[in-house]
């Protein structure tokens, strides 16, 4: 048996090894396939809800939607964006967003340059704190820190949820950046120095440009976790005109409970935004991803 | 353009002494070779004169400048790595400007120097291209140009070379020379390959375990070694080592070696004589052991010294014989005429008016070297 397989295999050269290599991964495509597709199946159904009429959704499963009469609209969205203030939500999550995404990856940067760069007393154990505080669980700090917000007069502002993302951003990005500036050459870094830059040069001009794929992934884990927040949001920044979208979707689920054709519009706005960086960077994505993992 | 002292440094890794009480002076201009095997602190040595270490204890002065506290940057010196350390993400023109530009030095005249040192080193053509996109010697170029456009004066290379391959090697140490020659800076480099630093050096500087062994002309280096392992670390291949025994009479010394008898030659017998009766280490170097057929004039081949042949390397123009005679092993460089086959034995003549004497104890040289 195995000597005829072996003749055929042969026989059919690189052809045969090609066949072969594709039959022995065709459970692997199956399982994947099948994965993605159970994954997908209730989003696409959400997406189909929100181009069909109230009364179709009422009344039918998405899936029949597909049949004639088709039945297809826009006007959930527009609803949303303007009656239910979805637009302005829009923009708030965005001014939440990217600065709650800069600052602390900048923050980030110029301390793990410290930490991987730097000598300086205790510097290990400053680490080591740093690194401890990434498994504080989030709920432990929202009283402590909306006292100190309110102290501050910073609850219901923008800078104030700027400084919360910051907070909670931290740890992490500085774990990573650490782990990934410490592995340039030193004697990168060196030659710099000799050229006469200074230590704010180097940040800028060697460390930044030569660490885009760990900031382009820690931004997109930054950004998206900063996107998708509602916990954060709904504790500190309890002014209803600067409500991100998470917030007001979660409005429209208590005060619209059953209008499924305005929830599921309000929702695909909310992700267009992530789903279109993560397509446009995902190369980064799982570069970032690969050099944490390997560093970590 | 300057000299550089050290005074008495010391360098300490914790409990570790990575350069002991390093005394050394480069005039200005000199092209100094600081050698030795890997973790003999000489590149700690040229990281201590760059400032990218500080010393532990003692002085280094850049011409009259006592730079002990100066940073990097301020010492004017300029610095080529093993690595080349581009910088990945910049143009060449950019890597070789980079330097300039954070000097200040305006667009015009940034670009006049880096245009200069692009046509010294012939890379004219590479200055837009990445890094990435040159090969090992291009880089070793631009990383050789990026030092000279900043006039340094002092040019550290730390073990430029070894990433090339053995053809470009030789080829860039006879460039080097010439970018020597050419620019008249003081160079300090770094290397563990002792033929660099003999082709290359006005002076080379021997380090052993963190101390300075000996300093001198390639020639004073290879001919009047001041320890063992001078001896043993310049020339290749590498000084046969005898223990012997200082027998005979006052007018008539000779070493036993356990396996053969040398006849001390007239020239040396006076410094040998203190040591009638003890041990010493007896160095020959390869080319002064000949086969008894082929000896050159004037030397005396009255007495050879029988031994069998283990390994031989042809060469081409010459023979590496591995020998062995009871218990010493040794390597004589003989007329690629010689017909001898391992396995049999042969005569050699050693010339000992070219012989190495060095205390069993200190193993440091006996006065009275061949002149």
């Amino acid at each position: 048996m195995s000597g005829v397989e072996a003749a055929v295999v042969s026989g059919f050269g690189r052809f045969g090894t090609g066949l072969r290599k594709f039959a022995s991964r065709l459970p692997l495509h199956v399982v994947i396939i099948v994965i993605a597709l159970l994954w997908m199946t209730p989003a696409f159904g959400l997406l189909v809800s929100s181009f069909r009429p109230s009364t179709a959704i009422a009344t039918s499963g998405w899936w029949t939607a597909f049949q004639t009469p088709f039945q297809f609209t826009l006007n959930n969205y527009g609803s949303v964006l303007s009656q239910q203030g979805m637009a302005r939500s829009f923009l708030n999550s965005l001014i939440i967003s990217v600065p709650g995404t800069v600052i602390p990856i900048l923050v980030a940067g110029f301390a793990a340059f410290a930490f991987a760069w730097m000598k300086f007393r205790g510097r290990n154990v400053l680490f080591m704190f740093m690194v401890a505080l990434i498994v504080v669980p989030i709920q432990m700090t929202l009283i402590p820190v909306l006292r100190l917000l309110t102290v501050t007069h910073l609850v219901g502002t923008f800078p104030g949820i700027w400084l919360a993302h910051t907070a909670y951003g931290l740890p992490f990005a500085v774990f990573l950046l650490t782990n990934f500036f410490a592995q340039l050459p030193k004697e990168l870094l060196e030659s710099a120095y000799l050229d006469g830059a200074s230590n704010i040069r180097v940040f800028f001009r060697l460390i930044l440009p030569l660490s885009v794929p760990a900031l382009a992934s820690l931004a997109i884990f930054q950004f998206l976790w900063v996107w998708n927040d509602l916990l954060v949001a709904l504790v500190y920044l309890q002014d209803p005109s600067k409500s991100p979208m998470t917030v007001t979707i979660n409005n429209l689920v208590s005060s619209f409970g059953t209008q499924w054709q305005l929830l599921t519009a309000a929702a695909f706005i909310s992700m267009i935004l992530p789903l279109v960086i993560f397509i446009a960077l995902q190369r980064y994505f799982v570069e970032g991803i690969t050099t944490g993992a390997v560093k970590g | 353009m300057a000299e550089v002292r050290f005074e008495n440094v010391t360098k300490r890794f914790g409990d570790t002494i990575a350069v002991n009480n390093l005394n050394l002076e480069i005039p200005d201009k000199e092209f100094l070779v600081l050698v030795g095997p890997s973790g003999c602190g000489k590149t700690t040595a040229l990281r201590l004169l760059s400032g990218l270490e500080e010393l532990t204890e003692g002085n280094i002065f850049i011409g009259e400048q006592l730079v002990n506290n100066i940073a990097p940057k301020d010492r004017n010196v300029a610095m080529v790595f093993q690595s080349y350390a581009l910088y990945p993400h910049m143009t060449v023109y950019n890597n070789m400007a980079f330097g300039l530009s954070l000097r200040k030095v305006p667009k015009a005249e940034i670009e006049r120097l880096v245009t200069e040192a692009a046509h010294i080193l012939n890379i004219e053509d590479l200055l837009k291209r990445k890094p990435r996109q040159l090969s090992g010697g291009q880089r070793q170029r631009v990383a050789l140009g990026r030092a000279i456009v900043r006039n340094p004066a002092v040019f550290l290379l730390d073990e430029p070379l070894s990433n090339l391959d053995a053809k470009l090697r030789v080829q860039t140490r006879a460039e080097l020379n010439k970018l020597h020659q050419r620019l008249g800076t003081t160079f300090v480099y770094v290397t563990h390959d002792q033929i660099e630093a003999m082709t290359m050096a006005s002076r080379i500087a021997v380090l052993d375990k963190g101390v300075l062994q000996q300093v001198g002309t390639p020639g004073e280096l290879y001919d009047r070694p001041a320890n063992v392992f001078v001896a043993g670390f310049i020339g290749s291949p590498a000084m046969n080592f005898f223990e012997v025994t200082v027998g005979g009479s006052d007018d008539k010394l000779f070493l036993e070696s356990g396996s053969f008898r040398l006849l001390v030659p007239a020239s040396k017998t006076a410094t040998l004589v203190p040591y009638r009766g003890r041990g010493i280490t007896l160095g020959i170097r390869p080319e002064d052991i000949h086969d008894k057929e082929y000896v050159p004039t004037g030397i005396d081949a009255s007495a050879p010294v029988r031994a069998k042949v283990d390994v031989i390397e042809m060469m081409g123009n010459e023979l590496f014989i591995y020998l062995v005679s009871g218990k010493h092993r040794f390597l004589a460089r003989v007329d690629p005429r010689v017909k001898s086959r391992p396995g049999q034995d042969m005569e050699v003549v050693f010339n000992l008016s070219n012989m190495h004497a060095f205390e069993a104890e200190s193993q440091k040289a006996i006065p009275g070297k061949p002149d």
